[in-house]
């Protein structure tokens, strides 16, 4: 990958808006693709943004995907204003969800985004203000050690 | 390896949005939950399920997916037809079900 500076960007995400759902996690894939970062990150980033970004869709009211990709990482932060997360380990289990049944009739809600986010990243980290929103970390080196 | 146009003539399926009918079918993944087709199914695989809502088609964009086959005679939402035509997704349904589906599948796969 021949990246001298960071490149960076960022999304809007609209909460409910499920139609255009994926859209900026399929943009960031190809970005990335473009830039010439190896399939094995591209595949991992993907996934992550996509659970990430599903989740202020569903669970949120609105947010930012912002992305950076250096030679070292690719690095997402989302951020939304929502209704936050009251307790992050719980939140973190698989099988743990607060969907409501519409969005589970969808095949959303299994709890399984967030611990599929973990495992893609390299450093992941969580933080939330109940009543005001959550920001997500995700950063996936580029480099192979 | 058989690629998607193989598929639909050898098990019979009907063309709801003809994207790349070249691509590999690597395998086939099934399931409804759609955080569970994020962390399990793998690239080119073919996915059979019963969402008809547009989700499925970012999935498959994701997940670099070789094709959606809709079961049971539900149709893919208008939404999701446009948005399967605008990424190039091959949508496929069945009057078959989930079961009878796979189960050609697998021996098709199976046989090459
Ligand atoms: N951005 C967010 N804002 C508020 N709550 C969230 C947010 N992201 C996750 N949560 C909370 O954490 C729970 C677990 O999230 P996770 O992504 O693992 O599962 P899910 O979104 O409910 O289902 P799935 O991802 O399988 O469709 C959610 O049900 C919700 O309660
Ligand atoms: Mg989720």
């Amino acid at each position: 990958m021949k990246i001298k500076d960071s490149i960076e960007g960022c999304f809007q995400l609209m909460g409910g808006d499920f139609t255009n759902a994926g859209t900026a996690s399929s943009e960031l894939k190809s970005i990335l693709s473009k830039l010439g970062v190896s399939q094995e990150v591209v595949r991992r980033a993907a996934i992550a943004a996509f659970e990430a970004e599903m989740n202020v869709i569903i669970h949120a009211v609105a947010g930012t995907m912002h992305y950076v990709v250096s030679s070292e990482e690719v690095r997402i932060t989302l951020t939304d204003m929502g209704p936050g997360i009251q307790d992050i380990e719980l939140a973190m289990q698989e099988g743990y969800s607060t969907a409501p049944d519409w969005v589970r009739e969808m095949g959303w809600g299994a709890g399984m985004g967030l611990p599929n986010i973990k495992k893609n990243a390299d450093r992941f980290k969580i933080d939330s203000v109940m009543g005001e929103g959550t920001t997500l970390e995700i950063v996936i080196y580029t480099r192979k050690d | 390896m058989l690629k998607v146009n193989d598929i639909i003539e050898k098990i019979g399926l009907d063309i709801r949005v003809s994207g790349d009918m070249y691509k590999h079918v690597t395998g086939c993944y099934i399931s409804d939950l759609l955080s569970d087709v994020m962390a399990h199914s793998k690239d080119g695989e073919l996915w059979i399920t019963l969402q008809t809502h547009p989700n499925i088609v970012a999935v498959a964009v994701i997940k670099g997916l070789s094709c959606i086959v809709i079961t049971n005679g539900r149709l893919p939402e208008p939404d999701t037809v446009k948005k399967a035509e605008s990424e190039n997704i091959t949508i496929l349904t069945t009057p078959k079900t989930t079961f009878e589906t796979a189960g050609l599948l697998y021996n098709l796969l199976r046989s090459e």
